[in-house]
């Protein structure tokens, strides 16, 4: 069941890791090309399903944390993420097996391959995410009872810093957060060790294959010609992610951004191709809820991508420009991020929001589109 | 009275304008010859409308040359790219992402060493000259003649790009040329890194072609400065264009929509260029083409360029016309197929085999080309049927590129814009303004200068609005600086974006002045 990842992978991926980036995860861009060059030099990567796992096995996932703004700018040496990983093996006093995502859009679908390509370790077809958030304590481990320390922080100068807040991982999130700015505003993490049963018990599974099919099928679609948000549709039909529902089609009429608290927050407004209907979006980094004239049709932790209208191309909330032509898609996602326990770490109340959670498909039900 | 000329990789435009108004126009092919094909086209002016050269105030040129010797890969300086940022970045050199064939072309060799900045303005590491003159001694014996510097954070400070060039030149000498990535793009290292190298790369030929087209110009008694027309409509002079050429890269369906503008008396409207085998439409506002947002491939090569945002759909003058069925009229398709060039042989009305979307547009009477017996014969609900088709298809386009549910004004240039009706469905206006054809040369004409700021700021409470009125001071002086009459110059973009996750309330504020060209006081 373990497989071969390789370069004629990486595009797809970076195409389905943005998707799933729901706005935000940061640019795939350049963790591609990271995985690219490393795959030039170390060869193809071993993926492993979860259920491969030997209950006993030891898995340390690997990320990068930061602003996506720095990170255009300031690339890795490439050596941090292991870096990461090693100090806290040495923390431990136990060698890793496998590597994984905690966070399967954006850039950290793929900082994972990269420690894995450079060390020969498999990389566990999982995450805990199951998209992309803003914080490390936001994490389908953390809900089921993994804790996040000791974590591993490393910079491109070799340093490292290892964090233990125990059970806490909001108190570790928040000091790494002031690590990162002191590293420059991005640095690399290992975090949330585990062992094989508690992967399967915990993370969400087979979203590195998702991103990967997803991004297949809007490329093949658009090869063919074919509405590439129906082949998107159809590549999710069979996942865990199995509801795809257009909540709109239309245009960017306003945007506004702030910072606060550190986070890009802010709201867009989208004006239907008939003038009339409007979808007002709101973001912390990542897409939190979207109104169809003042009626929300979905919610956190449901993924809410804007996509370029001809082509799906996902657009990020940083690249949100007055005139865009847009279809907003709503996607359900996998129970396990809709139990109570985990919309007490990721649902709509964690990002301020008064909204009760409600599966996209239920609150899509009398839309017709 | 000034001139602009467009030199495209087909035809050569030139118009002399008195104010706005058009006193001249012609269309010539393109030599191989840059200089003879400007002298020659400076005299078919002078031959339609007798001018004194004296009276010129200005040249304004833009020209294809440079994005097609990168195209063809040729003409390219052997060239060197130096990234300061070490120990990051070292995963990805310069060059990483690069066609292997653009790279041979380039004889690109990549240099990595210390330096840096943080998105705060700390040092990543110091600057280490030894390092640098170590480097410079390889790219000596390799025969580098140009050199790209960056430097990461760059756009924050612009520190570390200075020294190290400093610390080129005097090991290199003046011989080689230096550009540097802080001046040419935006943050976003890789993608300024590409533009900066390919800038470099143009150098040599950027240099050869500004003395040809100066010494046509002069050679023709004409003293007024020179300009080349940049990819946002805006314009540079020659000695900027020599060190800059990069920047001149996408200017012509800027120029077009810009021209189209004047002649239409239009400053926001859609604009539908018609050509042979494509139409392309582009949004301006208050005179600007509204730019593409995506990043931008120029020849495999990622880059940020300011570029308008067009979109192309497959209805020309050349587009075959097809019919599925008996007089299934609401079947009938126009393109995206198209003679192209061969349109002169292949459609009816010249004598060829081939229902074309020209031969429509002489069978509804809307043109005089070609043999109009040659279709007298179509059937008028054929004939119909595909203006209909070509009306609704560009309806659709002008629709989507639309930003507001106000009816847009419609302007069409371009040769097959006699296909277009006066009006399109959903009531939007078409304008056919004369001269439709050099609209390229007449954009170039009136381009204006702009100055631009791209940064970002650490922006402490209460200090926002002192920050935004920084930049866009700023953004004015850089207007005023590259020619702008002082008068004149306003603020057409403004954007501010806080980067998340950092301290102070970092914001990147990319801000844009514009004003019309000072003329006459040049010296």
């Amino acid at each position: 069941m373990s497989w071969q990842l390789g370069l004629e992978h990486l595009k797809d991926l970076a195409r389905g890791a943005a998707i799933l980036g729901t706005g935000g995860g940061g640019d795939p861009l350049i963790g591609r090309l990271l995985v690219e060059q490393a795959i030039r030099e170390y060869g193809p990567i071993t993926v492993l399903d979860p259920e491969e796992l030997d209950d006993d096995a030891f898995v340390i996932p690997t990320a990068q944390m930061g602003a996506p703004t720095v990170i255009v700018e300031k690339i890795p040496r490439g050596s941090e993420p292991v870096g990461a990983l090693r100090a806290l093996e040495k923390h431990l006093g136990r060698r890793a097996e496998a590597t994984m995502p905690i966070e399967c859009g954006g850039i950290n679908s793929m900082i994972p391959l990269l420690v894995a390509a450079r060390t020969g370790l498999p990389v566990v077809d999982a995450d805990g995410m199951g998209r992309a958030f803003p914080e490390l304590q936001m994490e389908t481990f953390s809900v089921y009872g993994v804790p996040g320390s000791p974590m591993a922080i490393a910079g491109e100068h070799d340093e490292t810093v290892v964090i233990d807040t125990g059970p806490d991982n909001q108190q570790m999130e928040w000091l790494a957060r002031g690590i990162t700015i002191r590293l420059g505003g991005v640095a690399h993490i290992a975090e949330y060790s585990m062992t094989g049963a508690e992967v399967k018990r915990t993370a969400v599974p087979r979203t590195l294959s998702l991103g990967l099919s997803i991004g297949r099928a809007v490329r093949e679609a658009r090869a063919a010609h074919e509405d590439p948000i129906e082949a998107l549709r159809a590549a999710l039909a069979p996942t865990l992610y199995n509801h795809l529902r257009v909540l709109f089609r239309g245009k960017v009429v306003d945007v506004e951004r702030r910072t606060l608290e550190g986070f890009a927050r802010g709201r867009a407004r989208f004006t239907g191709y008939d003038g009339t209907s409007q979808l007002e979006l709101r973001f912390q980094n990542e897409n939190l809820v979207a109104e169809v004239d003042g009626a929300v049709v979905c919610t956190v932790p449901d993924l809410i991508c804007v996509l370029e209208a001809d082509t799906a191309e996902p657009i990020t909330t940083e690249g949100l420009r007055y005139g865009q032509r847009v279809t907003v898609v709503g996607i359900s996602t996998p129970d396990l991020m809709r139990t109570p326990e985990a919309l007490a770490v990721f649902g709509p109340s964690c990002f301020g929001l008064d909204v009760e959670f409600s599966p996209v498909e239920r609150r899509t039900e009398v839309l017709v589109l | 009275m000034r001139i602009g000329i467009d030199v495209g990789g087909t035809n050569t435009d030139a118009v002399l304008l008195d104010g706005t108004t058009v006193l001249a126009a012609n269309k010539s092919a393109t030599s191989a010859d840059v200089t003879a094909g400007i002298i020659d086209t400076l005299d078919r002016l002078q031959a339609e409308r007798s001018f004194d050269p004296a009276q010129v105030q200005a040249v304004m040129i833009g020209t294809t040359h440079f994005i097609n010797a990168l195209i063809e890969a040729r003409r390219l300086a052997p060239t060197a790219a130096l990234r300061l940022g070490l120990p990051a970045t070292a995963s990805l050199p310069p060059l990483v992402d690069w066609p292997e064939r653009l790279v041979e072309a380039i004889s690109g060799r990549s240099y990595l060493a210390h330096g840096g900045h943080e998105f705060d303005g700390r040092h990543i590491a110091e600057l280490d000259p030894d390092e640098l003159r170590r480097h410079a001694g390889d790219m000596m014996k390799h025969g580098v003649r140009s050199v790209a510097i960056s430097s990461v954070f760059s756009p924050v400070s612009n520190e570390f790009e200075l020294r190290a060039a400093e610390i080129l030149r005097s090991e290199l000498g003046d011989d080689v040329a230096i550009s540097m990535s802080h001046e040419i793009g935006r943050i976003g290292l890789l993608e300024r890194e590409n533009a900066t190298i390919i800038n470099a790369a143009l150098r040599e030929l950027a240099a050869s072609i500004v003395d040809g087209l100066s010494g046509a110009v002069a050679g023709h008694g004409i003293s007024a400065p020179l300009y080349l027309s940049q990819n946002d409509g805006t314009l540079m002079d020659v000695d900027f264009a020599r060190r800059y050429p990069v920047a001149t890269f996408a200017s012509g369906p800027t120029n077009s929509m810009r021209g189209a503008a004047l002649l239409s008396g239009l400053d926001t409207c859609a604009v539908v260029d018609v050509g042979g085998t494509t139409s392309d439409v582009g949004v301006l506002t208050h005179g600007f083409p509204r730019e593409a947002t995506t990043e931008v491939d120029v020849a495999g090569v990622r880059t940020n360029f300011r570029m308008p945002d067009v979109l192309s759909i497959g209805i020309g003058g050349g587009s075959l016309v097809a019919s599925d069925g008996e007089l299934a009229t609401d079947l009938v398709t126009v393109g995206p197929r198209s003679v192209g060039y061969r349109l002169t042989e292949e459609a009816l009305v010249f004598g060829g085999k081939t229902l074309t979307a020209t031969d429509i547009a002489v069978a509804a009477g809307r043109a005089e080309v070609g043999d109009a017996a040659a279709v007298a014969d179509l059937d008028p609900t054929l004939v119909k049927a595909a203006l209909a088709r070509v009306a609704a298809d560009i309806a659709d386009a002008v629709e989507r590129m639309r930003t507001s549910p106000d009816p847009l004004p419609v302007v069409a240039v371009g040769g097959g814009s006699i296909l277009l009706p006066d009006d399109l469905p959903g009531s939007l206006a078409v304008h056919r303004p004369d001269h439709f054809a050099v609209a390229n040369a007449i954009g170039a004409a009136i381009a204006q200068v702009g100055g631009e700021v791209d940064r970002v700021y650490a922006i402490d409470p209460g200090r926002r609005d002192a920050v935004v009125d920084e930049a866009r001071q700023e953004a004015v002086d850089r207007a005023i600086a590259a020619g702008a009459d002082p008068a004149a110059v306003r603020i057409v973009d403004f954007d501010e974006v806080p980067i998340p996750y950092l301290p102070g309330n970092a914001t990147r504020i990319r801000c844009k002045a514009v004003g019309d060209l000072r003329l006459g006081t040049a010296s």
